[in-house]
C-alpha cells in the first residue's frame, strides 16, 4: 500500500466526516458572512474608491485567528477522546501519513471556504479594473496562512483530549504569531528594544509574511516561512502524539 | 505467531507490565485473565504496536513490532477495550474505511465486508450511523473491523464486555471457530469464557504472569481439585467426618451443604481418593446417595492467586 493511498484514505474519511455534520455548513456560512461584513462594512470597501481586494485580505489574519482553530481543534483531540487514536495507530499506517492526511483534509475544507468567497472577485471586476494577479497572490497567501494556522491547531489538538482546550491554546499561539508583526505592537516595541530585535521578532509573524502577498508580491522567503511553519507544527504534532502513546 | 519476551511497561513510577513472556501459535486461543488493572490492556497495546514497550520485545509473525511496525500490524486484527469507532460514519462506511486501510479494493473488499457483516451479525444496521447504535452493535462493528482482512493474529481486549448473554455466546463461538486457523489472544475477567473458548490461559496480576496452562491444568491448581464430595447416610456426621479424616491420603474434611468433602493430602493421593472413600463406606455400611470428584474451580484459583495477601488471610 503506497503512502499516497494511505494519506488519501485518511483524508477522504476526514473530509466526509466534516460534511456529515451540519457544523461544516454553519461554518461555511459564518465564514462567508464574516468576510462579507469585514470587507464591505468594516473594511470600507466602497469608500476606498479603488478596485482592489485590500479590504478583503487585510482581515484574514484576524478572521482566521478564530475560524481556523474552530475547524482544526477536533483533529486529534477527538481521536484521543473517542479512543479511535488506538485504532488508527494499530492500523498499518505510518504516523506521518495519518497526520498529513488529516491536515490536508482540513486544509482542503478551508480552501473550499476561501474559494466560496469568489463573488468578491466578481464584484471588484464588475466595479472596476483590479489587478487580478495581485488578487490571485492574495488568495495564495491567504491559503498558505490558513494552512500555517491549521498546522498550529493540529499541534495543539494533539496535546489534549479536550477540543476547547485545544482551541484556546491555538488561539493564544496564533495571537503571538500575529502580534509579533502587527504594526501597532512593533511601534510600541521599538521604544524599548533595538530595531534589530524588533525586526527579528517580526520575522516570525504571519503579518510580516502575508503583507507581500497582499501587495501582489510572491516572495520565496514568505512562501518558505508559511511552509516551514506548517512543516514544523506537523512535525511537532508527530512528536506530541508519540510521547502521548509512550505514556 | 506471537512471541513476547520480558515485556515491561513503566508509567511514571508504576510498573504496569513487569517482565511478561509467552508465545502463541497458530491454532491457539490464549485467554488472558487478570483482575482490573493487572496490565492486560497495556500488554495488548504493546503487542499491537500502539504503545512502545519500556523493555522487552514483541514479535508477530517474523516481524519485531518496534522495528517493523507496519509489517507486524498488517498481520494483526485488533479490538481495543473501548471498541472505538467513528460515530459520524455508517457501519458500512466505517468497514469500507477499514478495508481501504488494509489495502482491500474492488470485489475483494466487497466480499470482505459481506463476510464480516455476516459473522458479526451487522446486516440489520449496515446503513445506520454508528452513534445511533446500541453498545452491543458498536462493539461488534469494531470487532468486524478487526476481522476485515482475515488476519493471522487476533488481539481482542474484552471482546464480550457489554454484550448480552446471547451475544456473548455468539462471540465466544466465533472466537473458538476462528481460533482453528489463527493465533488469538483475548482478555476477559469472565472465567466461564476460559472453558468456552480457550485452548490455554494465562493469569496476570500486578503486571506479572502468575499462572499459565490449559484450563484443566489451571483447575487442577484449585484446592478443590481431586477432593471427594459425598452424601451418605448410615452414621451421624461426626462419626463419618472422623472416619474420613482418619483415612490415609485425606488432609481434612469439611461439611458443605449437607455433604462432606474430603480433601486429598497431595496430588498423588487425589487419584486414589475416591476408591478409598468408596471402600470405607462399604466397610462401615454407609449408603451412598451422592459421590463426586471435584474438578477444581477456576474462580477459586483466580481469587487465591490474584488477591493481595492481606485480603486472603482472614483479618483478626
Ligand atoms: N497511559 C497510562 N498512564 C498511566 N498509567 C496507566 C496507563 N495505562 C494504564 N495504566 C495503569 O497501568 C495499570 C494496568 O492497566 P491495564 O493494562 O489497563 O489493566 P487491565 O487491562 O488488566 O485492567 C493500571 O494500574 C493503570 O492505571
Ligand atoms: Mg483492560
Amino acid at each position: 500500500m503506497s503512502a499516497g493511498h494511505m494519506i488519501s484514505t485518511i483524508a477522504r474519511r476526514e473530509l466526509t466526516s466534516y460534511f456529515a455534520s451540519p457544523v461544516a455548513y454553519v461554518f461555511l456560512v459564518i465564514f462567508l458572512l464574516l468576510t462579507g461584513f469585514f470587507t464591505f462594512t468594516a473594511g470600507a470597501f466602497f469608500e476606498r474608491g479603488e478596485a482592489s481586494l485590500a479590504s478583503f485580505f487585510m482581515w484574514h489574519p484576524w478572521l482566521y485567528l478564530v475560524l481556523v482553530p474552530a475547524v482544526g481543534m477536533r483533529l486529534w483531540s477527538e481521536e484521543r477522546r473517542a479512543g479511535t487514536l488506538e485504532l488508527l495507530f494499530t492500523l498499518p499506517i505510518a504516523p506521518w501519513q495519518a497526520i498529513l492526511g488529516k491536515f490536508l483534509a482540513s486544509w482542503l475544507f478551508l480552501a473550499i471556504a476561501l474559494g466560496l468567497s469568489f463573488p468578491v472577485i466578481l464584484t471588484v471586476n464588475v466595479l472596476g479594473e483590479p489587478d487580478n494577479g495581485q488578487i490571485l497572490a492574495g488568495y495564495l497567501g491567504s491559503l498558505l496562512m490558513a494552512g500555517a494556522y491549521l498546522a498550529v491547531t493540529c499541534m495543539t489538538s494533539a496535546m489534549t483530549r479536550n477540543q476547547v482546550v485545544s482551541f484556546i491554546l491555538s488561539v493564544v499561539i496564533l495571537l503571538f504569531l500575529i502580534l509579533a508583526g502587527f504594526t501597532p505592537v512593533t511601534d510600541l516595541l521599538v521604544r524599548w528594544a533595538s530595531p534589530a530585535f524588533v525586526d527579528t521578532v517580526a520575522a516570525f509573524s504571519v503579518m510580516t509574511h502575508f503583507d507581500g502577498f497582499q501587495r501582489g508580491v510572491i516572495d520565496s522567503r514568505d512562501l518558505l516561512f508559511f511552509l516551514s511553519v506548517i512543516g514544523f507544527a506537523l512535525f511537532a504534532t508527530g512528536v506530541i502524539l508519540r510521547n502521548h502513546r509512550a505514556g | 505467531m506471537i512471541r513476547i519476551e520480558n515485556l515491561a511497561k513503566t508509567f511514571g513510577a508504576k510498573r504496569a507490565v513487569d517482565g511478561v513472556s509467552f508465545a502463541v501459535e497458530r491454532g491457539e486461543v490464549l485467554g488472558f485473565l487478570g483482575p482490573n488493572g493487572a496490565g492486560k490492556s497495556t500488554t495488548m497495546r504493546m503487542i499491537t504496536g500502539f504503545i512502545p514497550p519500556t523493555e522487552g520485545t514483541v514479535r508477530v509473525g517474523a516481524h519485531d513490532v518496534v522495528e517493523s511496525p507496519l509489517q507486524a500490524k498488517r498481520l494483526i486484527g485488533y479490538l481495543p477495550e473501548a471498541a472505538p469507532s467513528y460515530p459520524d460514519m455508517t457501519v458500512e462506511g466505517f468497514l469500507s474505511f477499514a478495508a481501504d486501510m488494509r489495502g482491500l479494493a474492488g470485489d475483494t473488499k466487497k466480499r470482505a465486508i459481506g463476510r464480516v457483516v455476516e459473522r458479526c451479525f451487522l446486516a440489520s444496521v449496515i446503513h445506520q450511523s454508528i452513534d445511533t447504535l446500541s453498545k452491543g452493535y458498536r462493539h461488534r462493528t469494531c470487532l468486524a473491523q478487526a476481522l476485515i482482512h482475515d488476519p493471522e493474529v487476533l488481539i481482542l481486549d474484552e471482546p464480550t464486555d457489554g454484550l448480552d448473554p446471547n451475544q456473548k455466546h455468539e462471540v465466544r463461538n466465533l472466537i473458538r471457530e476462528l481460533g482453528a486457523s489463527k493465533a488469538i489472544v483475548f482478555s476477559t475477567h469472565i472465567l466461564e469464557e476460559v472453558d468456552a473458548a480457550c485452548s490455554r490461559a494465562i493469569i496476570i496480576d500486578r503486571g506479572k504472569i502468575v499462572a499459565n496452562g490449559t484450563p484443566a491444568e489451571l483447575r487442577a491448581m484449585s484446592v478443590f481439585a481431586g477432593a471427594v464430595t459425598l452424601q451418605a447416610s448410615g452414621a451421624d456426621t461426626e462419626t463419618m467426618t472422623a472416619k474420613l479424616a482418619a483415612l490415609d491420603g485425606v488432609a481434612r474434611v469439611e461439611a458443605v451443604d449437607g455433604a462432606l468433602r474430603a480433601y486429598p493430602r497431595d496430588s498423588s493421593a487425589s487419584g486414589r481418593l475416591v476408591r478409598t472413600v468408596v471402600e470405607l463406606a462399604a466397610r462401615e455400611g454407609w449408603q451412598l446417595d451422592g459421590l463426586r470428584t471435584e474438578e477444581g474451580q477456576l474462580d477459586e484459583v483466580f481469587r487465591r492467586i490474584t488477591l493481595p495477601d492481606t485480603v486472603k488471610a482472614p483479618s483478626r
